[in-house]
């Protein structure tokens, strides 16, 4: 008879399956880790950054990036920037917004409110790759989560311009991003020393805008992270609790009949 | 069984139960005598219901607020995870409910195989239980599309698009699927309606599956006949419930861990961009619980083929009861079967990983490889070992077991602790 020990046998295949993976994802580079606020399990948004990380995407990425499924309401809510209400009133009149059509049929534009989308800068995709040689700067509003390597992925891109390697020919217009996949990208390095002048005094390095402008891009992701934390440690500890409970109920229950549980 | 004699103690109970006897069927559930002997395993039959019931009461609420249109879904899955109340949980229970129903269910099927669950006279709960499962698949993969992500798109385009390798009326039944002539508008009006009505169609089977396992009663982890009600056997209720409870808390657990804490990271992140159909994204691949079938169709170079391997896969279980020839169930005293149970389990692993990856060189090799023991398993490994083996003394009751005449006592004991 054949002796067989299976637990060997599946640990013998998972380890060849981890040592061949690497022969064969070497197409792009791993992005820099970054130890962000939010990524613990009760992790949360540092609330400075989050502010400075809007000054950033409305000084910076929102002449080309739309974020279509934000309203300015949303800044002023718990577990985002929190902006004061008087902050986003004045964040949302600052935009002119099309509205109507009124009672004699026109369109008219209007300072915007708090219950505003964020106004995108093109009035539709064609208009955005005709402005920007061809290539459509995505929609931010989930651009984290639309990325395999989420926030990491972000800040590197952000990181990663540099002289493309001798040899290399860039057509105009594109650039070297060594952690974008095939190391090519048709935005222009966005972020330079100094760009922004952040009102609460920071100095704006690149390394802080761009890690404040992409706490900011994953906070707009998931403006949920925070209460789902919050909902989660509850959930599971009540979860628990209860397993507990009935965990014994089950002994006392099944003490009355002489079988194994 | 003692059902027949079941009175309702109060006159109106006894009225009402004359003329539809309800009653009397809560008590048949609740008296059910069920193996005294179920191990862990065999409690994700009540972990399977409870993931129908989240799926089918958080899709109704997502429905109230969804919109089926392909220049608007997008958009209101975002709605959802901004604007409803806790519509983020919602959505996010949905989505990572699939994934740990599908979790759930391939422990369900691989439980069954282990211990012969589906040999005689259970193969007509094995065969419900497979039709469960192909309304599942084709429930979820409808559903992926629903957000209209380029995942959602594009896997809808392969998938449907498989139709067309049937001969000649191929590509009629592919246009005729779409409503169109590309994945379009029509083809997400569609699938949301059947991604509705599906879940419904599934709960009527699984009370067919409960029925038909009422008939001869649980198997179990030895996988002998039990004389019901006997000492082997205990009420479902409170014993089972209790039991099952106590499985579904750390089931939940753990589902609350995904859903919570990584409410993404079984999904893919191109479903995050918006479908476009003049962008292929780099490697399309459908989600996790369909990916060694998904190695299975790309291992054949040839369309068909890949076509009916891969219903093949399927279809082959069944016909499982018939191809495995032991007259014992439980593998707990099949050695041989044993070892080819855990091969098996592997290959679909296996499957699974090579699902995941681009179809290329040794990835395509060793899906190829996989395919093929996938149906050496069922053609040649299980008819061939139920008739080779040599199996071990299988007890004649849970509470004693006694061996069949002529074996050695100690050796029952060995296999009575395995259990």
């Amino acid at each position: 008879m054949i002796r067989f020990n299976s637990k060997r046998l599946i640990i013998v295949i998972l380890t060849t399956l981890i040592f061949i993976k690497p022969l064969f994802s070497a197409e792009s580079i791993d992005p820099i880790k970054v130890n962000w606020s939010f990524k613990e399990l009760t992790g949360k948004f540092d609330r400075a950054s989050l502010q400075r990380g809007f000054q950033v995407y409305k000084e910076v990425c929102a002449s080309c990036h739309s974020m279509q499924y934000l309203s300015y309401r949303n800044l002023g809510e718990p577990g985002g920037p929190e902006f004061t209400l008087e902050e986003v009133k004045a964040i949302a009149a600052s935009v002119e917004i099309e509205d109507g059509p009124d009672s004699q049929g026109e369109m008219f534009t209007r300072p915007g409110k708090p219950s505003d989308k964020f106004k995108s800068p093109y009035p539709n995709v064609e208009a955005s790759t005709a402005a920007n040689g061809g290539a459509y700067p995505p929609d931010m509003s989930v651009l984290v989560k639309a990325r395999p390597g989420g926030a990491d992925y972000m800040y590197s891109v952000l990181m990663g311009y540099e002289e493309p390697p001798a040899g290399m020919k860039l057509d105009d217009g594109v650039y070297y991003n060594k952690y974008m996949i095939g190391q090519k990208i048709k935005m222009a390095s966005p972020l330079s020393e100094g760009i922004v002048e952040y009102s609460d005094g920071t100095e704006a390095t690149m390394d802080q805008m761009a890690k404040d402008v992409t706490t900011f891009l994953a906070w707009a992701a998931e403006p949920e992270l925070e209460e789902r934390h919050r909902v989660g440690f509850k959930v599971i500890i009540y979860l628990m609790l209860l397993t507990i409970l009935v965990y014994l109920s089950m002994k006392k229950i099944w003490s009355r009949v002489d079988s194994e549980i | 069984m003692s059902d027949q004699e079941y009175t309702p103690k109060s006159k109106a109970g006894k009225w009402f139960n004359d003329r539809l006897p309800l009653l009397t069927l809560g008590s048949h559930l609740s008296d059910y005598p069920t193996p005294k002997n179920l191990n862990y395993w065999w409690t994700f039959g009540g972990i399977l219901t409870f993931c129908l019931l989240t799926q089918i009461i958080t899709g109704i609420v997502l429905a109230m607020h969804y919109v089926a249109h392909a220049d608007l879904a997008f958009a209101s899955v975002e709605h959802i995870m901004r604007n409803v109340n806790y519509g983020w949980l919602i959505r996010y229970i949905h989505s990572n409910g699939a994934s740990m129903f599908f979790l759930a269910v391939y422990i369900h099927i691989f439980r069954s195989m282990f211990y012969g669950s589906y040999k005689s006279p259970r193969e007509v709960i094995w065969i419900i239980g497979l039709l469960i499962y192909l309304l599942m698949m084709a429930t979820a993969f409808m559903g992926y599309v629903l957000p209209w992500g380029q995942m959602s798109f594009w896997g809808a385009t392969v998938i449907t698009s498989l139709f067309s390798a049937i001969p000649l009326i191929g590509e009629s039944i592919t246009t005729w699927l779409w409503g169109a002539y590309s994945v379009d508008n029509p083809t997400l009006n569609r699938f949301f309606s059947l991604h509705y009505l599906f879940p419904f169609l599934i709960s009527g089977l699984v009370i067919l599956h409960i029925w038909a396992l009422h008939v001869p009663g649980n198997n179990n982890p030895i996988g002998i006949d039990l004389k019901k009600p006997s000492k082997d056997t205990v009420p479902f209720h409170p014993y089972i419930t209790i039991k099952d409870a106590f499985a579904l808390l750390l089931f939940m657990i753990i589902f609350s861990g995904f859903v919570f804490f990584s409410p993404n990271v079984l999904g893919h992140s191109d479903n995050y961009i918006p479908a476009n159909p003049l962008v292929t994204p780099a490697h399309i691949v459908p989600e996790w619980y369909l990916l060694p079938f998904y190695a299975i169709l790309r291992s054949v170079p040839d369309k068909l083929g890949g076509v009916i391997l891969m219903f093949g896969s399927i279809f082959i279980l069944f016909v499982l009861p018939w191809l495995d020839t032991s007259k014992v169930r439980s593998a707990v005293f099949r050695p041989m079967y044993r070892y080819f149970y855990w091969i098996f389990v592997i290959d679909v692993l296996l499957l699974g990983y090579m699902g995941a990856m681009p179809a290329e060189g040794i990835y395509l090799a060793l899906a190829r490889i996989g395919t093929i023991y996938y149906f050496l398993h069922f053609i040649v490994v299980l008819p061939v070992v139920g008739l080779l083996e040599k199996t071990d003394p299988v007890p004649m009751s849970i509470s004693a077991p006694v061996l069949s005449s002529g074996a050695d006592p100690a050796l029952a004991k060995k296999d009575y602790d395995k259990i």
